[in-house]
């Protein structure tokens, strides 16, 4: 019971940022609704009864588009033909398929954030871990059985983001070089060094004049969850939930986790007390890499099961968003994952049906950062208590999510 | 101007912090309000100062009913705060910090009218004897010259009721006796001076009324000229405290710090430490006294790992440390009680149970293969949390919010959790209220009787008193002198701490 308050004290705030996110998305959906905003005049009940109903459609199209339509999936799976059902289910599965990579690339900065360093490096990360995967399924093709092909390319992405996290730790630890900078530095040139190997004929799709690598798929494939047609979601997703599992096992369960924590919050205390700053940077940053990176390798294996330039997408920025949204924390990264999924999937569906841009979601979901970085915003608007510390009172516990600090 | 505050309450989300507070303080008078931390002073001076408003309760400046609605209206009635933190803008002149926010100006365009704020500041700094320097940059004053900067702000906005909160935290005993002395001029020329403190010696000093504060309410009040250090420190805990912790006479044994030509460098690279040669033998308290900046940081430092050595030896239990870290001297059964617990010993946002493992976590029971036993961390935690008495709602309260001497316990208890030593506690009781200080020492004590070494860093007279065996003062990087605890007095240590060589003074 204690345990459920305490989770809901710490929910309230990203919960409410959504909600409060959604209402302004709602806003911005009537005032640029020119239709219903030019009866405001002749029939303001009209206008306003259409411009609710327009907000209506848009989120109801976006739900629709994120998780499939209930009726429909019922029906399909009352007739039981495979085709239905796939149409049916494919949209709460691309909410799934897009939030694979959210995962691990938000449980990759938060335990770099908890262990004090800023790592912005994601999309970097995941673009080597991208061409890690894919040179060693294209240089393995053949001389294995796509079983270990699989592993060893999702090894190899691993490896690959790990590697490209660890020069920023090992910069900072060793020079004091900042990581932002080091970090996205990298993710430039991470960016050219993919451009750089997509020349190579070797991986370059034969005859094609855009930069993309040969399909994977006939080499090597991440086996699916549901095998119907047209349906992505494959096992990565579930190692990214194992990911989520080990991390949180990892930063509260182990003394490597503690050390990473300590160094994290507080730099100087934990020099006194004996551990070693440096050493955790650098594992925190390998880490962080390396989750980023095997997000890279589902996602040319598995998810796209092709390399391409713009693999990487922004998902080492959104992440970074997520993860805050996520206190730090691994299962909220997962939820947050969900939820970012959830949005850029539906919002498709609302693009088409409601004619409203897919823009207006990065609005909302920068709406949703906003606010979680603003807690006593959201405090003030939902008139919920906040930390107000009088002086010395041991039972005051500051609800916000603990944001790191740069050493 | 007369000031009287009637019935003030003030109520926070689980807390009465002032509960009906009624003081007075006349025009010209020094009110010394004392308290622990927690008793409600601050709360107190800030509803004065306009940051907060009372539930219940009355202002009357001069028998005038006043209530201020925020802090430019307590201003503009002539209360001013110094604060313990100072509000001092660094890269300022002393002349543009004080006019901040009040300038005068001498055209439309808001120009600032310099040589006008420039006069009056140099007349009030005259005035009142405050000798600060009108162009000097903040930034290059010395901590009891910044604060001097503080009044003169004050005295600028023209305030008759003058509160300092907390005024000699951070003075050397010098600096505070010369602002004993600017408090008594200000008085003297009719302000009303109000001085929250909570060491006791302050008070008798420079106070003409004293009200003691407790669990806010006031819990009586006393005249300077009669009342006993004793008597106040007993009306401000609420029972008897000792104030001076009873101890037996050392028994000194084996040497177990010894140090020798010892040179360390700050962190600019000059030599903070110039050759110091001490021991410390079990079974002894050995009190480093002096004021701050002297060196004792780096060579506490050094001691435990944190700093190199940039010359001469250290030995603990015969075993050179001039190379090791800090965990391989931890390891050798140091206990360290840093100096700013804050931010060298606690995690403040951690647990209390994390923090009681911070330097422990990675040894048996705790850590069994890099995996920690959650069972045993909560166990010896709380554990540790009943044998100090540490007052937090449960071990899993975040240490950043329990009290400073709950604070400084959960350090204490987390180093002597172990089998020790050597015990190397820096300033062990800044900051802290008698009830906590009387605690730290008598632990302290026991540890020595328990046979371990005792080096303790203290800017603190009274504390160096208190619990050193041998006292040996550092000025300048070198040990100037050591005085046995019997010799030492108030007035001998002093002459030390200001760089005078001492005749009576043993070589180390």
């Amino acid at each position: 019971m204690k345990a459920l308050r305490r989770l809901l004290g710490q929910a309230a705030i990203p919960v409410l940022s959504v909600i409060t996110a959604l209402l302004f998305g709602g806003v911005v959906i009537v005032l640029t609704d020119f239709d219903q905003l030019s009866k405001i005049g002749t029939d303001p009940a009209g206008a306003i009864l259409g411009a609710i109903g327009g907000v209506a459609k848009a989120y109801g199209a976006m739900l629709t588009g994120a998780f499939g339509d209930p009726t429909r999936i019922q029906t399909a799976l009352r007739t039981g033909a495979t085709k239905d059902i796939a149409t049916a289910i494919r949209p709460i599965t691309e909410t799934l398929v897009a939030s694979m990579p959210l995962i691990f690339c938000g449980l990759g900065v938060a335990v770099s954030f908890r262990a004090g360093m800023f790592n912005i490096g994601g999309d970097g990360q995941l673009r080597l871990g991208a061409l890690g995967a894919t040179i060693a399924a294209i240089g393995l093709a053949g001389k294995m059985p796509p079983g270990l092909i699989l592993v060893a390319s999702i090894a190899a992405g691993t490896a690959a983001g790990a590697f490209w996290g660890f020069i920023p730790g090992l910069l900072k630890a060793r020079t004091g070089a900042h990581e932002v900078i080091t970090t996205i530095m990298l993710n430039y040139v991470s960016a050219l060094v993919l451009f750089f190997a997509l020349r190579s004929p070797d991986l370059r799709a034969a005859g094609s004049t855009v930069p993309v690598s040969k399909v994977l798929t006939p080499i090597v494939d991440v086996p699916k969850l549901i095998t119907l047609p047209g349906i992505r979601l494959d096992f990565g997703f579930v190692v990214a939930l194992v990911m989520a599992l080990l991390c949180s096992w990892l930063l509260f369960r182990t003394t490597k986790g503690f050390e990473l924590r300590a160094s994290g919050f507080n730099l100087t205390a934990a020099r006194y007390a004996g551990m070693s700053a440096g050493g955790s940077m650098m594992l925190a940053m390998t880490i962080s890499g390396a989750l980023a990176g095997m997000a890279g390798g589902f996602l040319v294996i598995g998810t796209v099961g092709q390399l391409s330039l713009d693999v990487a997408g922004g998902i080492g920025f959104n992440a970074i968003a997520l993860a805050l949204l996520a206190g730090l924390r691994p299962g909220g990264v997962v939820l947050a994952a969900l939820l970012f999924g959830a949005l850029t999937n539906g919002g498709k569906l609302m693009g088409v049906e409601s004619g409203i841009p897919v823009d207006l979601l990065f609005f909302i979901m920068a709406l949703v950062i906003m606010f979680v970085a603003a807690p006593g915003l959201i405090r003030g608007m939902w008139r919920i208590k906040g930390s107000a510390k009088p002086e010395a009172t041991p039972a005051t516990t500051p609800t916000a999510p603990a944001t790191p600090t740069t050493p | 101007m007369r000031l009287e505050l009637r019935d003030i309450t003030k109520r926070f989300p689980g807390v009465l912090a002032n509960d009906k507070i009624s003081i007075s303080a006349d025009r010209g008078k020094v009110l010394g309000m004392l308290g622990e931390n927690g008793a409600g002073k601050t709360t107190l001076m800030n509803i004065l100062s306009g940051l907060y408003k009372p539930d219940s309760g009355q202002i009357f400046i001069d028998g005038e009913e006043r209530v201020f609605g925020d802090p430019v209206a307590a201003i503009k009635a002539g209360v001013g705060m110094v604060h313990q933190h100072f509000m001092l803008v660094p890269v300022f002149t002393v002349v543009e910090a004080v006019a901040l926010g009040a300038e005068t100006v001498t055209d439309f365009l808001g120009t600032f009218n310099r040589a006008e704020a420039r006069k009056r500041i140099v007349e009030l700094s005259e005035q009142y004897k405050l000798d600060v320097d009108p162009d000097a940059k903040i930034e290059t004053l010395p901590v009891g010259v910044r604060q001097r900067v503080e009044i003169l702000k004050a005295l600028y906005r023209q305030s008759d009721i003058l509160v300092l909160d907390e005024p000699s935290a951070v003075l050397t005993p010098y600096e505070t006796e010369e602002l004993y002395s600017i408090i008594r001029s200000l008085a003297a020329a009719g302000t009303t001076v109000i001085f929250i403190t909570h060491k006791l010696n302050e008070v008798l000093e420079v106070a003409d009324d004293i009200v003691v504060l407790r669990r806010g309410r006031v819990a009586g009040s006393a005249d300077p000229k009669t009342a006993t250090r004793q008597e106040l420190a007993n009306l401000m805990v609420g029972r008897d405290v000792e104030l001076i912790v009873p101890k037996g006479p050392a028994k000194p044994g084996d040497v177990i710090l010894h140090m020798e030509a010892l040179h360390v460098r700050d962190d600019r690279l000059e030599m903070a430490v110039k050759g110091v040669d001490l021991d410390v033998r079990a079974g002894e308290i050995v009190a480093i006294a002096g004021v701050q900046g002297n060196g004792q940081t780096e060579l506490v430092e050094a001691i435990t790992g944190l700093r190199p050595v940039d010359s001469g030896t250290i030995t603990i239990g015969g075993t050179h440390t001039e190379k090791a870290s800090p965990r391989h001297v931890s390891d050798l059964g140091v206990a360290h009680i840093p100096e700013d617990r804050g931010r060298d010993g606690l995690i403040n946002p951690m647990s209390v149970a994390e923090n009681y493992i911070l330097d422990s976590y990675h040894k048996a029971p705790y850590s069994k293969r890099g995996i920690l036993d959650l069972k045993a961390v909560r166990a010896r935690a709380a554990q540790g949390v009943k044998d100090f008495d540490i007052r937090t709602p449960s071990i899993d309260t975040m240490a950043g919010s329990l009290s400073g001497g709950n604070q400084q316990k959960v350090v204490v208890a987390r180093e002597f959790s172990v089998p020790v030593q050597l015990v190397v506690a820096a300033q062990p009781t800044r900051g802290l209220d008698v009830g906590s200080i009387e605690y730290i020492h008598r632990r302290i004590v026991e540890q020595r009787d328990a046979g371990a070494a005792i080096l303790i860093v203290s800017t603190e007279l009274d504390e160096v008193l208190a619990v050193g065996d041998r006292i040996a003062v550092m000025f300048d990087g070198r040990i100037v002198g050591i005085l046995s605890g019997d010799d030492a007095t108030y007035e001998n240590l002093g002459l030390l701490m200001g760089g005078a060589s001492f005749g009576g003074g043993v070589a180390a």
